[in-house]
């Protein structure tokens, strides 16, 4: 038997310094300037949404490609989302919903088309949206905007959000703590729905990778063993159909995150209308 | 039993949650095309809600995925 490479499908999530960055403190905590592998994706994720907004932004009647991409994509948002489930009211909040959908496709979609860079223990690419602090963020961010825009626009008759109408009292004392719980579970649900979805394709894309290299390490020694091929090729054959699946995941988990901002909008912004 | 050994096999059973949401989720997907087989005009207005439906129920999957996690790492 070849000597075995290590299989340790979690290694590409690991953290680690690219350059080293000044720390300070700020109110008791220690902030560190460092550029981790983590913050380098997310400024090469700005860098191209930047670039992707300045090649489009410039309207024109008859779109070229990029510009015909944009609009696909605000049309997810627009057609899709926004005007179906909330109407016309949900017009000004389409900002927010689009570039919490471009930011989380962008991530999503580095993080598989350049998984090579993860080849052979190397970390040059790091999937962002795989790390529950970046998705606890975009989902604690999302929550509470919307939390707080509904006391802007409905004050304390809100919080009518968490007693169903038109149930008695003696089930409203059970149903207030389990609305509340179901409400203020949300947050969580979405931050992990995120980061399960990323982690876990990646695990299973990175645990294939090494069946293909260990098997066809196991194949050279010659002899019987070199039958080991063929589960090595049917390995890497599945790679490349997981590749595929998780484009899809990508783009859906993008879409799926930003369907729940909507519907989650749409319970303060038509408040009354639907209950 | 090492503990070791039994931080491994709990990791392994906790992820059998995970055939609640594979149930869920064929349930979900089967009753739409059944309801999009009767009635294909209909079909097309209630993709979001299929992707929402889909959200939702995988998210219990991840939970038992993310409980496993939390046995291997924490």
């Amino acid at each position: 038997m070849a000597e075995q490479p290590e299989i340790d499908p979690m290694h590409q999530f690991l953290i680690h310094k690219i350059w080293d960055g000044p720390t300070f403190q700020l109110g008791g905590l220690t902030v560190d300037m460092s550029i981790t592998n983590s913050v380098a994706s997310m400024i090469a994720g700005a860098v191209i949404l930047v670039v992707f907004f300045a090649l489009t932004a410039r309207g024109q009647i008859v779109p070229n490609r990029a510009q015909a991409l944009a609009e696909g994509l605000y049309n997810i948002v627009d057609k899709v989302l926004v005007t179906p489930i909330i109407g016309h009211e949900g017009k000004p909040y389409i900002p927010y919903l689009f570039s919490l959908f471009m930011t989380i496709l962008v991530l999503n979609m580095m993080g598989v088309l350049l998984a090579i860079g993860n080849l052979g223990g190397l970390t040059l690419t790091f999937t962002v949206t795989s790390q529950l602090a970046v998705t606890a963020t975009l989902a604690v961010l999302t929550f509470f905007s919307v939390f707080i825009l509904g006391f802007i626009k409905h004050g304390p008759k809100f919080l009518g959000l968490f007693a169903p109408s038109g149930m008695p009292l003696p089930l409203l004392i059970f149903m207030v703590p389990i609305e509340m719980l179901s409400y203020f579970v949300r947050p969580v649900t979405l931050a992990m729905r995120l980061f399960g979805n990323m982690l876990g394709g990646h695990v299973v894309m990175s645990l294939f990778g090494s069946f293909v290299v260990a098997l066809g390490l196991a194949a050279l020694a010659g002899g019987l063993s070199t039958l080991l091929l063929v589960p090595s090729v049917l390995s890497f054959a599945m790679i490349v159909g997981l590749t595929g699946l998780e484009l899809v995941v990508a783009i859906l988990q993008a879409f799926v995150f930003t369907a729940l901002a909507t519907v989650y909008l749409n319970e303060v912004v038509n408040f009354g209308h639907g209950h | 039993m090492e503990a070791e050994a039994a931080k491994l096999i709990g990791a392994g059973i906790a992820t059998s949650g995970m055939i609640g949401a594979g149930v869920g989720l064929g349930v979900l997907f089967g009753n739409y095309l059944q309801a999009a087989i009767r009635n294909p005009s209909g079909a097309a207005s209630q993709q979001t809600m299929l992707f929402l439906g889909m959200a939702l129920t995988e998210t219990m999957g991840l939970f038992s995925f993310v409980v496993s996690l939390i046995i291997l790492f924490g």
